[in-house]
């Protein structure tokens, strides 16, 4: 670009930067994937999830031990004999009980990324759906709808969700219900908030005029553009999720025996911290900590990727 | 703006009397009343029962005057499996507790946070600022409960310089370890949020003007930048609020602190439904308030919004 004798010539750079990106004739998408792949922190993101998530599918291909079962031959000296080493085939130890650490850690990052990845699904599907059908149709309905989400969002959830475990009992599937039910709120209000932007443009306008019908210009027209915002969240969302689940089960009213979570793990080697054995704290928390920077860093990448408002 | 109170007030009611509705379905739904046990009691003995506890009236008037004891006399009914104690004995005992440490989090979380996040911001790509913002990313993916054991293996099995646990009346070094793990990640947020909203207030037209009128930095950014940066901040308030009385459950286990997050977990564990209802409805009402109280601040502060 040629120099400007102007001083807002950075603010005119500025402007024109994403026009002559368009120019060029290439997607959207690629651009995006570009600026992604640029961002060191979130490429290695991304390589440390690849590990984590084949870790935690394969990882019990190479254990010696079931998760589930007791190993006798320490006689209970889980901290003397249970230390990790590869001779025993306990990788990473026993846990209080003797059971082999490494099956359970394996178990447990499977449990808690599903919770995560399961979890933030339902939240996308009815967070969008509800967002983007509340900020297209506006008017007395979008305020009756988002109205309802502020009064729901200012409700200590966690202690709503803790109630109902007790009552109905805790089971993964109350558990997924109950995460579900709060996780979709942040994204129905950014669903919203750019379906608001979307819904004044050209293309919906024609659609309109052909006849097409508002819940199909929603599916067709108007979700499909919001994907890119979504995945951002969506990705951002999946490390709440685990971090919610693992707050339960760190209360002990999660995931319950004999399935754990990272964070039911976490409890488990925090309890047994003064007996000298760190590692049943080490490695559980070892896996939670890189899984939700590895969600963060990619997440973080996402967002300087796809979302316009940020750049 | 008296218009404005009162609308958000016709809203926050509603949602107080919801939040009790639900909590009470929930409980009433439960399988089993709160007194079956493995061994039935004797019918009649059973009726006594919930003759006393007013479990044999009919659902809605139950629901009544529950609601109407809470309104009017603050009254939490009595607890389920402890026939010694009330709701309200346990809260009296709990919250003093949570409301100490909870609020020192709060400022240390504020105070902490929002400087970090300004002389992030003025120093704008300096070693502070990458300093600042690698703390805010760490912070994000260290929630209290992991907090909490990290804190007592260096401070207490390592260090030997805090007590690992307890309360005993509030002495300083009882409070020092929960607060610092209930607010960290607050104080990453809000200094976050601080920063990305001091860096676009800074850029902004009328602060130019400030510069160009010869005002030294330190005016321009407490006379004019300060306040329009942390309307973000504050209106960040209100999640960090539910967010912090959630993890001080948290605190309340890895510390055995003795706040209302112990009774609550305790209870959990027990089944005591009204004890779990009760903190769960003071909570909430708390929560409302709170976020009412900030809603009318920022439209206070906030000279954009006029209704």
């Amino acid at each position: 670009m040629a120099k400007h004798a102007n001083p807002d010539a950075d603010i005119l750079d500025e402007v024109q930067e994403p026009v002559n990106e368009q120019v060029k004739g290439r997607s959207l998408w690629a651009d995006a994937r570009d600026r992604f792949f640029k961002n060191k922190a979130a490429v290695v993101g991304l390589i440390v999830l690849f590990f984590v998530t084949a870790f935690a599918i394969f990882g019990g291909l190479i254990s010696q031990y079931e998760p589930q079962t007791v190993d006798f031959s320490l006689m209970g000296a889980m901290a003397v004999n249970g230390s990790p080493s590869i001779e025993t085939g306990h990788y990473f130890g026993v846990d209080f009980e003797g059971r082999d650490l490494y099956a359970r850690v394996v178990q447990g990052t499977r449990v808690s990324l599903m919770v995560g990845v399961v979890g933030a699904l339902v939240a996308v599907v009815v967070g969008t759906l509800y967002g983007a059908i509340a900020g297209y149709l506006g008017g007395k309905t979008d305020d009756v709808m988002m109205r309802l989400v502020d009064v729901l969002m200012s409700i200590p959830f966690m202690f709503v969700l803790i109630l109902m475990l007790v009552i109905f009992g805790q089971s993964i599937f109350m558990l997924f219900l109950g995460i579900g039910l709060i996780a979709w709120l942040d994204m129905s209000r950014i669903a919203r908030g750019q379906t608001l932007s979307i819904k004044n443009k050209e293309f919906v306008e024609a659609a309109i005029a052909t006849g097409v019908r508002p819940l199909t210009i929603i599916l067709r027209h108007i979700v499909p553009n919001l994907l890119g915002i979504v995945i951002v969240y969506a990705t951002l969302l999946v490390p709440q999720m685990i971090i919610f689940e693992s707050f339960i089960s760190y209360l002990g009213l999660g995931v319950q025996e004999p399935s754990t979570s990272l964070g039911a793990l976490i409890r488990q080697g925090t309890q047994q911290m003064n007996n000298g054995t760190l590692w049943m704290l080490a490695y559980p928390l070892f896996f939670f900590l890189i899984t939700l920077f590895a969600f963060f860093f990619v997440g973080d990448g996402l967002r300087d990727a796809l979302d316009p408002k940020d750049r | 703006m008296y218009v404005y109170i009162i609308r958000r007030l016709a809203v926050a009611i509603p949602t107080i009397l919801i939040l009790v509705a639900i909590s009470f379905a929930l409980m009433y739904s439960a399988p089993g009343g709160p007194f079956n046990s493995e061994r039935p009691l004797p019918a009649q003995v059973m009726a006594n029962i919930e003759a006393k506890y007013g479990l044999d009236r009919p659902v809605i008037v139950q629901m009544a005057d529950y609601v109407w004891g809470v309104v009017t006399r603050f009254d939490f009914g009595p607890s389920f499996q402890y026939t010694d104690r009330t709701v309200n004995d346990v809260i009296a005992q709990g919250f003093p507790v949570t409301l100490t440490y909870g609020a020192w989090s709060a400022l240390a979380a504020v105070v902490v946070g929002v400087s970090l996040g300004i002389a992030a911001a003025l120093r704008h790509n300096s070693v502070l600022d990458y300093f600042a913002v690698g703390v805010t990313i760490g912070a994000q993916a260290l929630p209290n409960f992991v907090m909490a054991p990290i804190l007592v293996l260096i401070f207490t099995l390592w260090l030997g310089w805090l007590p690992g646990g307890g309360w005993y009346g509030g002495d300083w070094e009882y409070v020092v370890m929960p607060v610092i793990a209930l607010s960290t990640s607050y104080m990453a947020s809000i200094a976050r949020i601080t920063r990305s909203s001091m860096l676009e207030v800074m850029n902004s037209n009328f602060i130019r003007t400030a510069r160009a009128k010869g005002l030294p930095m330190h005016r321009v950014v407490m006379r004019h930048a300060i306040k329009p940066t942390l309307l973000p901040v504050i209106s960040y308030m209100g999640p960090a609020f539910v967010g912090m009385i959630t993890g001080s459950v948290v605190i309340d286990i890895a510390f055995s602190t003795g706040g209302i997050g112990q009774f609550f977990v305790n209870s959990a564990f027990n089944r005591d439904y009204s004890v779990i209802m009760g903190i769960t409805v003071l909570v909430g009402m708390l929560t409302i308030t709170f976020n009412l109280l900030v809603d009318i601040l920022y439209a206070w502060l906030d000279p954009k919004i006029r209704y």
